[in-house]
């Protein structure tokens, strides 16, 4: 582990430039990308890739230069391509950030149970190929799919006022999803789907429920298939975690984020219903409401000790009783705007710059169990595991849709229903937040496909959620 | 002197002839770009930096089985063979560890192919000085993203492909201080400073439309235009799974319908994979010459992306479909509909420049939603009235470009990917705009 490290201290220290503070930003990745589809075990996908970030500040301007070369000529003549380009924009730079304090940290940080060996390869294409063999023969049953994601990946941070970082880290994506078909209708259940994504090794894989998940997902596919519509209507809906992340995700999260409040994502990912002077002053839900930035869930995909700048991560509140008073910025954002933020500044590897980015993004449990939670529905829908995510640029008007939903009936869960969807506007849509679910109906999910910025990244974001009850929300199903 | 990316890859590649002898087999694919990334908030620079990068996806066959391994290259000739070397142990190492892959499909053709397109690229301080003297009092925010771009694919049956392209693209948008906006792109491989100063002054043009009072609809249905660029989400949409054979026979694609002939499009509506002319790579990541491939013709079915996989397990010929099977380099046929015409036959409805962030509310019936974003207008009786609040759409495929669709404009916009997920990006899409007589607004 870290065992470049040594070697880029020695090339760091020998590299030279005529900026007030430069630092080097090392990564290091291995993938693997496993498949069993229908039975047949698809080829495997691994990689390999390393780099480096060279950032440097030349009379307050911030540039870089990325490169794969990690010779001390090769990082050198990156520095220097980085000061050439700060010579370039000088005058014409939206920033000067002469007076903007440097990260300082010395720390380490490793997933947990990363010193424990994962299975080996044909281990997991036997555990793969075990599920999707348990998939009933049914013609019906037209594709399936048992997948899984392994990535590791060592960072080491360096930079001119002493500060030295390193993470190593491990994460794991298992999948399984199965698609049943009528001749007209087709409906695709998962586990997973890229969501369960959490650090680790083979807990990861004991906790997702990946052993024994063939059969039941296809037993729910198959339900679906025979499934009504989701009624038309206003309800009140609950959506379990699965669901929870992505309403978190898109309605909370990015609208949060202080990069996009200052206009910087507003030709790309958008801009922001929430201005700058709302923090602090600004309900944003139900007193209920209780969303967290949490690094300290160790096996969340986002989980560090510091961001991709240096700046040391904690827990803090970003609304609390429904108040909104923190925003999702880093230390770049905290200078420019004012306001205090979170170490969120992330980058999605050597060859792209930090950015305000989600990490973990929690809501707190509540007090009730699910049973008191369906308990307290005369007339509602259960929705679970996300299938399509839409929302305008502002991150106001939103539609979102599940896989699998549920009628709940005077407090009584009832019959499947295919294809739940519902739409609302974020900004008044957690102000109907009416239960929140305890701890024992909170999921760690996450996924690695979180979109943004220009030029473009896609990092790995976590998010906890009890399960959550909204009142009077207008649901509506397909066409089909 | 440093080996030119070119020559990096014809080293690599003598190599492994060298290392693999048969029965194994190889492909090696190359993708490298060297790019300036100037990002733009309030016409100022808000964030620029270069990036080098090069990998290499090395495929390794043999009796009966294969495996790739991706490794990014160190621009220096000792790592990079070292990294060669490594990747090539590791598959051997991999190999015996995986069953027998009965839908391997060797293409054991010797072809080859080169194009190379340096024309020089503009000098970015030029660019800087010209977006700051066109748009300095405005309230600019974008990305200029420019560099060379290299793609090479190698097998160990003699097929050798280069292709690499300098170009540059420059995609901004600018803000109304009511924070209504104007989106537009200027991209290609000759930066034309008129044409550039042209293109500004049309977008600041339509700022003062912006200015005017935002009109509010109610949800409902609505006569709507589609510029090319709106029309390049929903085509983007069925990009995602829409022509894939895989997608198709797994009943996983918006189109399963169109492709089982259940259902059909409008007679105006002819699709293709247009790759010759592109700006894309000739060959696939699979390393196949692709097609040019007719996917809809006058409202029908007709051919799908195949990629050397799907060839095998679904019994059909491969095409030159990438292992992924979205199209590079789509291509709608145009209409009748002139220019010049399009806000009289449009009468009273939406004009709508940019949609946003599409998603399905049923795959299976091509039913998808989004939003309305960038210079969104109601018109009346033929003229521009008001910018309109997003809006949100939600309808089928099959209503837009199908029993809807009134007709397409003649002229068509090529529209080059902005996207730089990973790598910048080479394809491309060269639409009409669309005239139809329903769109449903639900939000």
């Amino acid at each position: 582990m870290f065992e470049l490290t040594a070697l880029l201290r020695q090339r760091f220290a020998a590299l030279r430039s005529s900026g007030e503070f430069f630092s080097l930003r090392y990564v290091q990745q291995s993938q693997q990308h496993l498949s069993v589809r229908k039975n047949i075990a698809e080829p495997p996908f691994l990689s390999r890739d390393e780099g480096a970030m060279l950032t440097v500040r030349l009379n307050g301007v911030e540039t870089y230069a990325a490169t794969a070369d990690l010779s001390q000529a090769g990082l050198q003549r990156a520095l220097e391509q980085a000061e050439a380009l700060a010579r370039q924009i000088a005058g014409r730079a939206l920033l000067d950030l002469r007076e903007q304090p440097v990260a300082t940290g010395r720390a380490d940080y490793c997933s947990p149970n990363l010193e424990q060996a994962f299975p080996s390869l044909a281990e997991c294409y036997a555990l793969l190929a075990q599920e999707s063999a348990s998939v009933p023969s049914d013609s019906r049953l037209v594709n399936w799919h048992a997948s899984l994601g392994i990535s590791t990946i060592e960072q080491i941070y360096l930079n001119t006022a002493g500060a030295e970082l390193r993470q190593a880290q491990r994460f794991i994506y298992p999948g399984f999803s199965t698609t049943a078909f009528d001749g007209q209708d087709s409906q695709t259940r998962t586990l997973g789907r890229e969501n369960f994504g959490q650090q680790g090794g083979l807990d990861v894989i004991e906790r997702c429920g990946l052993v024994g998940a063939g059969a039941k997902v296809a037993d729910q596919a198959l339900q679906l298939l025979l499934a009504p519509n989701t009624p038309s209507g206003v309800r009140d809906l609950l959506l379990m975690p699965d669901q929870m992340m992505l309403q978190i995700h898109e309605s909370i999260g990015h609208p949060l984020e202080m990069d996009r409040i200052l206009g910087d994502e507003r030709n790309y990912a958008g801009t922001s219903f929430v201005k700058a002077s709302d923090f602090g002053n600004l309900q944003y839900g139900s007193k209920l409401l209780n969303v967290t930035f949490d690094p300290s869930i160790r096996e969340e995909l986002a989980s560090y000790s510091h961001d991709d700048d240096g700046s040391a991560a904690h827990k803090q509140f970003l609304i609390k009783d429904g108040l909104l008073v923190r925003p999702l910025g880093g230390a770049l954002s905290q200078f420019r705007s004012g306001l205090e933020g979170v170490a969120n500044s992330r980058a999605c590897g050597w060859n792209r710059a930090p950015i305000d980015r989600m990490a973990n993004l929690n809501i707190e449990p509540g007090d009730k169990p699910l049973a008191q939670l369906i308990g307290g529905i005369e007339q509602g829908i259960l929705m679970r595991t996300n299938r399509s995510w839409s929302i305008d640029d502002a991150r106001n008007k939103f539609q979102f849709g599940c896989e699998w939903g549920q009628l709940i009936e005077n407090g009584e869960l009832k019959g499947v229903v295919k294809n739940p969807n519902y739409r609302g506007i974020s900004a008044q849509f957690w102000g109907n937040l009416s239960a929140v679910g305890d701890a024992s109906t909170l999921q760690v999910l996450g996924t690695p496909n979180c979109g943004k910025g220009e030029p473009n990244q896609v990092v790995r974001v976590g998010h906890a959620s009890p399960a959550c009850v909204f009142s009077q929300i207008d649901v509506f199903g397909g066409d089909a | 002197m440093a080996a030119t990316p070119l020559q990096s890859f014809q080293h690599l590649v003598a190599s492994l002839r060298d290392a693999v002898p048969a029965p194994e087999h190889f492909t090696l694919s190359y993708s490298g770009e060297h790019s300036q990334f100037i990002r733009f908030n309030h016409a100022k620079v808000r964030q620029a930096g270069e990036v080098q990068q090069a990998s290499c996806v090395l495929k390794l066959i043999a009796d009966g089985r294969q495996a790739e391994l991706q490794f990014t290259l160190g621009n220096d000739a000792e790592v990079d063979q070292l990294r060669l070397q490594q990747a090539l142990e590791q598959l051997r190492q991999t190999l015996p560890l995986l069953e027998p892959d009965p839908y391997l499909q060797l293409n054991d053709s010797a072809w080859q192919s080169h194009s190379v397109q340096d024309q020089p690229l503009p000098d970015s301080a030029e660019v800087l000085a010209q977006i700051e003297q066109g748009a300095g009092d405005l309230d600019l925010v974008g990305i200029y993203a420019a560099g060379p771009i290299c793609r090479g694919f190698a097998s160990s049956f003699g097929a050798f492909g280069w292709h690499q392209a300098n170009s540059f693209n420059f995609d901004w948008s600018l803000f109304h201080s009511n924070g209504e906006a104007v989106k537009a792109n200027y991209a290609g491989q000759t930066w034309d400073h008129e044409a550039f100063a042209v293109r500004l002054q049309q977008t600041r043009e339509q700022l003062d439309y912006l200015g005017r009072p935002l009109k509010k609809l109610a949800p409902g249905q609505y006569r709507a235009y589609l510029a090319p660029a709106a029309l390049d989400e929903v085509m983007g949409m069925l990009c995602w799974g829409g022509f894939s054979a895989q997608a198709i026979a797994t009943k996983n694609s918006p189109l399963q319908r169109l492709y089982s002939a259940d259902a059909s499009l409008s007679p105006l509506t002819s699709i293709a994979e247009q790759v010759s002319g592109s700006l894309s790579p000739s060959f696939s990541d699979e390393g196949l010459l692709r097609s040019d491939l007719r996917l809809i013709d006058k409202g029908q079915a007709l051919d799908r992306l195949i990629c050397a996989r799907s060839a095998a397990e679904f019994e059909l010929a491969a095409n030159g479909a990438d292992s992924h099977e979205a199209p590079c380099a789509l291509s709608m046929a145009p209409g009748d509909l002139e220019h010049s015409e399009i806000l009289t036959r449009l009468g009273t409805g939406l004009y709508i420049s940019n949609l946003w962030y599409l998603n399905y509310s049923d795959l299976p019936a091509a039913r998808m939603t989004g939003l309305t974003r960038f210079a969104t207008f109601w018109v009346e009786n033929g003229e521009i009235q008001a910018p309109v609040s997003t809006m949100r759409f939600d309808d089928s495929v099959y209503s837009l470009l199908g029993s809807q669709l009134e007709a397409l404009t003649t002229d068509r916009e090529l529209i080059l990917s902005t996207s730089t997920y990973g790598q910048r990006q080479t394809s491309s899409s060269h639409l009409p705009g669309a005239l139809v007589k329903r769109l449903t607004l639900t939000l």
